[in-house]
Order: C-alpha cells, then sequence, then structure tokens
C-alpha cells in the first residue's frame, strides 16, 4: 500500500481542478506548489548536503527574470555601442532558459565557495542574493529596476486547434502539479543514487567520505547545481503566473520561507518539504484572516523557526515516521528518513 | 586629486565604525563557532537606543552613547543565555537555524515598534565642517571615528591584555582543553556573545546621528559585517580591523568612480576575490580547504 501512497496523493491533487471552484483557495495552492518545488530544491542542498543556501532566493529570482526577459525581448546597450538585443522567444523556450541560466549560476556559485568549509557557502550565498538584488533595482534598462517588468505572456503549448494556454488557474494548478512531480523524481532518483550517497556520506563526515575516494567538492558543486537549477524552474513558474516580476523577488524573507518549510517538514527527508510547504503556505492566509499585521507573521515565523529547531530538530515527518516505527515495535527500515536520527551533541 | 583625498579621509572614517562591526562578529565566531545572525539588529537596536535616548527622552548626546554600548552588551547577554546556552555543542547549522530565527523575529519587532519610517538624530556639533586645507569633514565624524579607534584599541586591550581575554583566547585556541584547565566556558561564551554584541550597538549609536535609523539598517550592517569578516578571516581580530578598513576604502571609491547605486555590492566582489586568491581570508589560522 505504501508504494500507491504517493500515486494516490498526486491523483488527488490532480482532480482538484475538478471539484474545486474557489479560485481564491486555488490560486493558495499554486503559489504554495511554486514554494514547495523551491523548498525542494533547497532541501537538496540543505537536507543532504547540509549546506545552508541562504541566498537561494537569488536563483529563484534569476529564473524569474531570465524567463520573463527572454519571453519579453530585451535589448541593452553596453558601454559605447555594443548593443545586445533578443527579440521575444516563445514562453517554454523562456522557462528553459531559466533553468539554464540558474544552474550555472549555481555552477559559480558552489564553484567560488565551496573552496573553503563552514560558514563561508552561506555568506557567499546571502550576500549574492542582495547583490542581484542591487542589479534587478539599479540596472533599469534591462531589468525595468523598481517598475517591474510588466505584461509577461503566459505559457501556451502546441498551435492551433491542440494549442493549450495555461492563463486560467485550472491549467496551471496541473502545470506546477507536473512540475512538482518531476522535481520530486529527480530529487529522489538523485539522493538514491551514487551520487546522493556520495552526498550524504560528505555530510555525516566529510573526512571519512574523502578517505574512501569521494571528491567532496565536486559532488556538492553538482549538488548546487542540480539545486539551483530547479530553483530557476519554481521562479520561472512563478513569473509567468503572476505575470510581473520586482526587484522584491529577492527578498530575504523569501529564502526565510523556503528555510522554514524544509526544516520544519524535516531535512534530509523526500517529503519534508512538501509537508513544511503545505503548512507554511497556508499559515499565512490563516493569519491574514485573523487581520494579523505582516510583520507580526514574521516575528511568529521567527520564534516558530528557533521552537522547531528546539523542539523537533528532525522536523515533522521524521518524527512521524519515528512514531510509526516504534508502535510497530518492529524498527522499519523503509519507514525512518535517510537521515541519521541523532542529535548533534558532543 | 583633491577629489581622491577625499575619499580617502571619508573611507578612514568609514573604516573605524565597520571595523567595529567586523570585530564584533568575528570574535563571536572565532570562540563560539557561531553565525551570528542578529549581528545587524544589534547594530539596529544600538541605533535606536541612541534615538529614544537622546531625542525622546532628552539625554545628553555623550552620555547616551556608554549607555547605548551598555545596553547592547545586556541584550547580547540575554540573547546568548535564552537562545545560545541551550545549544552548546550543537553543530554549527543548528545555531545558524536559531540565529536567523531570532533575526528575523528582532528585526519584525523593531519595524512594529518604531514603524518603517526612518528617524534622524540631532547631533550637538557645531553645523561648520572641520576644513583641512582643500578637504573638509564634519565634527560629527571625527568624534565618531575617534571613539571608534578608542574602543577598537579597548577590545584589543581586554583581549590581549586581561585575564578574561587570556580565558577568551585559550577558548578559542581549545575549548576542551580551556574547559580542563578550569576556565568556565559558559561564562566565557556570555562574555564574548555580550562583548560583540556591545561592539555592534556601539558602531549603530555612532553611526545613528550620521545616517538616519530604520528597521532594515540591519541587514546592510550584517551584510557588510560578513563580508569583512571573510576578507579578514574568520575569527581574526585583526583581520576583521584591517578588513573593516578595506571595505570602506573599496566602498568609497567605487561610489566615487565607478556607479553609488553599486556601492553595497562592492563588499561581495571583495569576498569574490578574496575566495579566489585566499579563500582563507588574509589573516585566517588554518580552516579546512577544500
Amino acid at each position: 500500500v505504501n508504494r500507491y501512497l504517493p500515486w494516490l496523493f498526486v491523483a488527488l491533487l490532480a482532480s482538484v481542478p475538478l471539484w474545486l471552484t474557489d479560485f481564491y483557495f486555488l490560486h493558495i495552492l499554486i503559489t504554495t506548489g511554486i514554494f514547495i518545488i523551491a523548498a525542494m530544491s533547497l532541501n537538496l542542498l540543505l537536507g543532504y548536503t547540509g549546506q545552508l543556501s541562504l541566498g537561494h532566493v537569488a536563483f529563484f529570482g534569476i529564473g524569474a527574470y531570465t524567463s520573463a526577459l527572454v519571453s519579453l525581448g530585451f535589448q541593452v546597450e553596453f558601454f559605447s555601442g555594443f548593443t545586445v538585443s533578443l527579440a521575444p522567444k516563445p514562453v517554454w523556450f523562456a522557462m528553459l532558459c531559466s533553468v539554464v541560466v540558474a544552474g550555472f549560476t549555481g555552477y559559480a556559485i558552489g564553484k567560488l565557495s565551496f573552496r573553503v568549509r563552514g560558514a563561508y557557502f552561506v555568506i557567499v550565498s546571502i550576500s549574492f542574493a542582495e547583490v542581484v538584488r542591487l542589479v534587478a533595482v539599479n540596472w533599469v534598462e534591462f531589468t525595468q529596476g523598481p517598475m517591474a517588468l510588466n505584461n509577461i505572456p503566459a505559457l501556451t503549448l502546441g498551435a492551433g486547434a491542440f494549442e493549450i494556454s495555461f492563463v486560467r488557474k485550472p491549467a496551471f494548478f496541473i502545470l506546477v502539479l507536473i512540475a512538482g512531480v518531476c522535481s520530486f523524481i529527480l530529487i529522489s532518483r538523485l539522493v538514491n543514487s551514487r551520487a546522493g550517497r556520495a552526498m550524504i556520506a560528505l555530510r555525516e563526515n566529510e573526512s571519512l567520505a574523502m578517505s574512501v575516494g569521494i571528491d567532496v567538492t565536486r559532488y556538492l558543486v553538482i549538488a548546487t547545481i542540480i539545486s539551483a537549477a530547479i530553483a530557476g524552474m519554481a521562479g520561472a513558474l512563478y513569473t509567468h503566473y503572476f505575470r510581473i516580476v520586482d526587484p522584491d523577488i529577492f527578498l530575504f524573507i523569501y529564502t526565510v520561507t523556503m528555510v522554514i518549510m524544509v526544516v520544519t517538514g524535516g531535512k534530509g527527508t523526500l517529503a519534508g518539504p512538501i509537508v513544511g510547504g503545505i503548512i507554511f503556505g497556508f499559515v499565512p492566509e490563516f493569519l491574514r484572516a485573523m487581520a494579523i499585521q505582516p510583520e507580526v507573521q514574521w516575528i511568529i515565523y521567527g520564534i516558530l523557526m528557533v521552537l522547531v529547531v528546539y523542539f523537533l530538530p528532525q522536523g515533522i515527518v521524521p518524527a512521524i515516521a519515528r512514531y510509526g516505527a516504534s508502535r510497530k515495535q518492529l524498527p522499519d527500515a523503509d519507514a525512518l528518513p535517510a537521515t541519521s536520527t541523532q542529535v548533534p551533541q558532543k | 586629486l583633491d577629489q581622491l583625498a577625499q575619499h580617502l579621509l571619508n573611507a578612514t572614517i568609514l573604516g573605524g565604525t565597520y571595523a567595529l562591526l567586523g570585530i564584533g562578529l568575528t570574535l563571536i565566531f572565532g570562540i563560539m563557532r557561531v553565525v551570528n545572525f542578529t549581528h545587524g539588529e544589534l547594530y539596529a537596536f544600538g541605533a535606536y537606543c541612541m534615538y529614544a535616548l537622546v531625542m525622546l527622552l532628552g539625554v545628553n548626546f555623550f552620555l547616551a552613547l556608554p549607555m547605548a554600548i551598555v545596553l547592547g552588551v545586556a541584550l547580547g547577554a540575554i540573547i546568548e543565555m535564552l537562545l545560545l546556552s541551550r545549544l552548546r555543542g550543537a553543530d554549527i547549522d543548528t545555531t545558524m537555524l536559531v540565529m536567523i530565527g531570532a533575526w528575523i523575529a528582532m528585526q519584525n519587532t523593531e519595524q512594529l515598534v518604531w514603524s518603517g519610517v526612518a528617524h534622524s538624530i540631532n547631533n550637538p556639533f557645531p553645523a561648520e565642517p572641520l576644513i583641512l586645507g582643500p578637504l573638509s569633514v564634519s565634527w560629527n565624524r571625527v568624534y565618531v571615528v575617534v571613539v571608534a579607534l578608542l574602543l577598537i584599541a579597548a577590545t584589543y586591550y581586554l583581549v590581549n591584555r586581561t585575564r578574561l581575554g587570556k580565558a577568551m583566547r585559550a577558548t578559542f585556541q581549545d575549548r576542551q582543553t580551556a574547559a580542563l584547565m578550569g576556565i568556565r566556558i559558559d561564562r566565557i561564551h556570555t562574555a564574548t556573545f555580550a562583548l560583540g554584541s556591545g561592539l555592534a550597538a556601539a558602531a549603530g549609536a555612532l553611526l545613528g546621528p550620521i545616517f538616519f535609523v530604520a528597521p532594515t539598517m540591519g541587514d546592510l550592517a550584517a551584510a557588510k559585517a560578513f563580508a569583512i569578516v571573510i576578507l579578514g578571516g574568520l575569527g581574526s581580530i585583526t583581520g576583521a580591523t584591517l578588513g573593516g578598513f578595506i571595505l570602506a576604502f573599496v566602498e568609497e571609491l567605487g561610489a566615487g568612480y565607478i556607479s553609488s547605486g553599486y556601492r553595497d555590492a562592492m563588499g561581495f566582489l571583495l569576498i569574490i576575490l578574496i575566495l579566489l586568491v585566499k579563500p582563507t581570508g588574509l589573516f585566517a589560522r588554518k580552516e579546512r580547504v577544500g
């Protein structure tokens, strides 16, 4: 039964547009879905390699801007008369570009900051996000700065009678669902492969991993590329859903949202970001319904983050898995998460 | 050339406060292995203390500074005892998550209490700047750099010449051995965090009257402090001091000759450069390079 459960879940989600008529609710599901994809990509780094990317929103935003710019076309003039221009391209191609560009940025950041271990990757990624935001604000000719990129086209596939347009919410919801399932399968394949085992090994004990011949830095960079590419795709989805992008997409608070989704759900588990994402996709709506100011919402997020680390350090999913395993009195290897369950103590 | 000299002078003055920020952060990282994300908020806290004391309560300008520092030290000690003391020996990621949570909570509390409007603080200095040949500098800035340098000197003295400093350095070198020698690691941690927080609050209280006081000021300060610390090497006081001045020079010259919009991006460029050339920073103790 356990094997079919995820597919049942997907089927249930796929049926949502058929019976859900409340478009506001569908809107929440779509934005939650986009953030879950981003959180899954963050989980690959934070959960499986143990590297905290605090600039994840940079990859997300770069994906969003790339897709917007390629689908709108642009013309930029550098120094003296050297002009780069691009005619508007179809949206599917733009989304593909965003994956590639975000992945490449991931490569550059990973290659640079994994020269040194420790807190460096965190700091480099967080300042990188800030710099990208500055570029988005200041390079008005290219990004329109705070005026934002408007009228971004929606995704349409096929032509003529077979044209599918993803303007309407139900169709877009299915698109997000497909993207989410693809990302999930990609990540689960990856972490269960040789590369994934190498990542987990280096998270647990880097020196030991090196001693058995794992090229640690290489795997860290690979993980960053894939993680950034998936985040970039989530950003592209965001762009073609809202159809407007401004520099606020790079706000640190979005990274915090992704981190808290992963940590609460359970880092280093495949289901963790989904569980955390659903919780923190809906929590803001409840808070808004209670007429709570956004500042208070963020204060609650901050306090929750601290409390989760204290009382549920592994996150929700491993806690449930352990509870299930202890009820059966038989340690069920499949139900346990891929993470080590030891609390780090010296 | 006069313009260049003016830029260099401005950079020197800015560098003093940057160094204060960097030293606080690097001490905390070096001794406690904690990436202190609340650093920027403590900086903002210092500035707000200054604002509340001078503008709302009418306290003397010069008296308000030590009071702001003391409040910063107290807040730092509270954060340490409340949040970090039970995470001793936890890995660096765990403490990082806690500190990020604290950062978000603190910043939004500030926003809630003070609203998003920027405030300015009056200073008692004469309005005419000090003229040195072709250069001019406001009296307030002179005061800032003098106090900043005094505070840096005091920190050096504290760390290198006092018993507490010796205990700190011992903890820095080897926590276990230091504990075996009878040093109370808990107290050292609290003291270190309080000291670092006090320095951040001092930087905020010094710069508050020069710039505006706004809830988001902490983020920028934190970003700069991180750049300074990577530049100097995580854990090195001398590195942080020099890093602070280097960053100030690069920012000032970059803003003056390239583009002022990218002033705050210079720190990142420096980080990239240092990671390419000497990844461990200018003055680091050994950090694993991979």
